[in-house]
């Protein structure tokens, strides 16, 4: 094997499996080694405080987490969330994305302002709502109320989930403006001139060069988002930890009750699989999207 | 003040309508910043001052909460240097995960390595609570549960897909006769890697740890339910301000800036690379 073959024409080879093979195992052991585990125990009756009961159940953890209102409260939850959020975020970003996209005074800076709340710890963002902004007497939202003359809402207790979408929103909109920004940013310059010199007005301009052009991005940021509203933990476990009731438990923050304050590892794992099912749906868009640009760029 | 609008295409003039737009920009950009500007103002008040119905937007500012947050007993410094071993270990870790993984499939890509790649980057769209139980018991029965080893493990496997994208993506920016040169002049695989590839991709390689050190930073979720004291990052700390009424709210917003500063400092620098590494190729 050692010595190369001199009629052949010169090949490059590299231990490719094994370059690769290190990577491959850690998320096979972190990732999809504890998925299959996360399957197999939705299949038994398995609950920490009762270790003796342990043993095959068959479908018996989503029967009893489908006829669990809460889990359906969680789920509606969940949705809701995903929503509101996306259709603040993608209009508030889609918007801001403009606006950034000309040439002023400062714009760096302000841009860079704009977008500093991404980069803020989920859990500090929840503390800076849940007192600073929107604590009912010393908030700062309350003292604005009160200045116009108005009642200051009890947010967390009266809005919950509206009080969470606010917070996310506040930490993703960055995000899309990022993203859409950079999107616009790649627009070709003569495509514009072009309508601009047939007279069409911004509204066209807009509708018939910007938006297609933006449509591949907004894909992307819809896709992206969701999977990660639909995971949103942080700001809820540091605000309201799913309350007041069930109006703020999102199926992860369902799972985490059940599974470490019911101690019952049958059930959440069941709800696990239902979370794991729900971003599937959006990812396997993502995963063509990815796969699909990989072809189309590697002819190098 | 009308922007000089050098970008501007011909046709479109701006007048007032742009100096409108401009004032828009600049007050939606401190609007969006204020929250962090307030915690920021909140913790250099006194407690009293802090805790008012009133908001005071002048005042003498003082560095009492901070050194409060800084005390010796107020646990900062021991949350403080697990996020620093955890969230670098991880992007190191994952750095040296990523670097060989990445040099296959951008230098002798085959069926073989894209499939991996699309695969591993699939693996990041599997959500935490979907793999947490079995994480949890398994690290339960082997003793690393609260373990900055078994933290930092669970950051580098949730940013290694983001990670080996980005660095797969700067090494194809790299031609690929350099490899072949070298591998022409008698180079091994790794002295290729080490020598001709690395010094290159350097810059890349930089932001791709960037990112991952501000992702790792500010993970939540694994800390929250993987760690309670001795691995607890500073997640866990700024999180036990969450209950308890007599709050005092200057030193929550100086133990909040010391957490956040840094990584939104450092993210002011890294705002391309979150779009190339967020997005997998997807916005150029």
């Amino acid at each position: 094997m050692s010595a190369p073959s001199t009629n052949a024409p010169p090949q490059r080879r590299a231990p490719t499996k094994r370059l690769m093979a290190p990577s491959v195992l850690f998320l096979l052991v972190w990732m999809i080694v504890p998925l299959a585990m996360t399957l197999y125990y939705s299949l038994q009756d398995y609950n920490l405080m009762m270790p003796n009961t342990r043993g095959f159940a068959g479908f018996l953890s989503y029967e009893l987490l489908f006829t669990d209102p809460v889990f359906w409260d969680a789920l509606l939850n969940t949705l809701l969330l995903v929503a509101t959020c996306l259709l603040v975020t993608v209009v508030a970003g889609l918007a801001l994305a403009l606006l950034f996209n000309r040439t002023f005074v400062g714009r760096g800076i302000a841009r860079t302002l704009a977008i500093s709340p991404f980069f803020v710890m989920p859990v500090v963002t929840g503390l800076i709502w849940k007192y600073m902004l929107l604590d009912p007497v010393y908030g700062l939202f309350s003292w604005v109320m009160r200045s116009v003359g108005l009642e200051p809402i009890q947010w967390l207790s009266s809005y919950p989930l509206l009080s969470v979408v606010m917070m996310i929103s506040w930490e993703w909109t960055p995000f899309a403006l990022l993203i859409l920004l950079t999107g616009l940013q790649s627009l070709p310059e003569d495509q514009l001139e072009a309508v601009r010199l047939d007279g069409a007005n911004r509204w066209q301009e807009f509708r018939h060069i910007v938006l297609p052009h933006l449509g591949q991005v907004l894909y992307v940021v819809i896709m992206l988002e969701s999977i990660f509203f639909l995971t949103s933990f942080a700001e809820i476990y540091a605000t309201t930890s799913g309350g007041p009731g069930t109006a703020t438990t999102n199926l992860p923050y369902y799972i985490y009750l059940s599974a470490f304050f019911q101690y019952d590892i049958g059930l959440s794992s069941a709800a696990a699989v239902g979370a794991v099912i729900l971003a599937n749906i959006f990812a396997i868009f993502l995963i063509r999207f990815v796969a699909g640009n990989l072809n189309a760029g590697s002819q190098r | 003040m009308t922007a000089s609008n050098v970008d501007q295409a011909p046709g479109r003039k701006s007048g007032a309508g742009g100096t409108a737009l401009t004032l828009l920009a600049w007050l939606i950009g401190i609007t969006m910043f204020f929250p962090i500007l307030w915690v920021v103002l909140t913790a250099l008040k006194t407690e009293q001052t802090a805790f008012s119905m009133t908001p005071t937007f002048i005042f003498s500012p003082t560095l009492e909460s901070f050194r409060s947050a800084l005390a010796q007993g107020s646990g900062y410094w021991h949350y403080a240097l697990n996020s620093v071993i955890t969230a670098l270990g991880s992007t190191l870790v994952g750095l040296a995960l990523a670097i060989p993984a990445a040099y296959a499939m951008a230098f002798y890509p085959s069926r073989r390595t894209d499939f991996t790649l699309v695969w591993m980057v699939s693996t990041k769209f599997i959500p935490a609570v979907g793999v947490l139980i079995p994480v949890f018991l398994v690290y339960r029965s082997l003793g690393l549960l609260d373990t900055r080893l078994g933290l930092t493990m669970l950051f580098t496997a949730m940013n290694l897909p983001i990670m080996v994208w980005m660095v797969y993506s700067y090494f194809r920016d790299i031609p690929v006769d350099i490899v072949e040169a070298a591998s022409i002049d008698g180079a091994s695989t790794t002295q290729t890697m080490f020598r001709v590839i690395l010094p290159l991709a350097l810059p890349g390689l930089a932001s791709t740890g960037l990112l991952a050190l501000i992702l790792a930073w500010n993970e939540s979720f694994w800390s929250l339910t993987m760690t309670d004291y001795h691995a607890a990052t500073l997640a866990v700390y700024t999180a036990s301000f969450k209950s308890g009424e007599g709050l005092f709210w200057a030193r929550l917003s100086a133990a909040s800036v010391l957490t956040i500063a840094p990584i939104v400092v450092l993210g002011w620098f890294a705002q391309r690379q979150m779009v190339r590494g967020l997005t997998f190729g997807a916005v150029k």
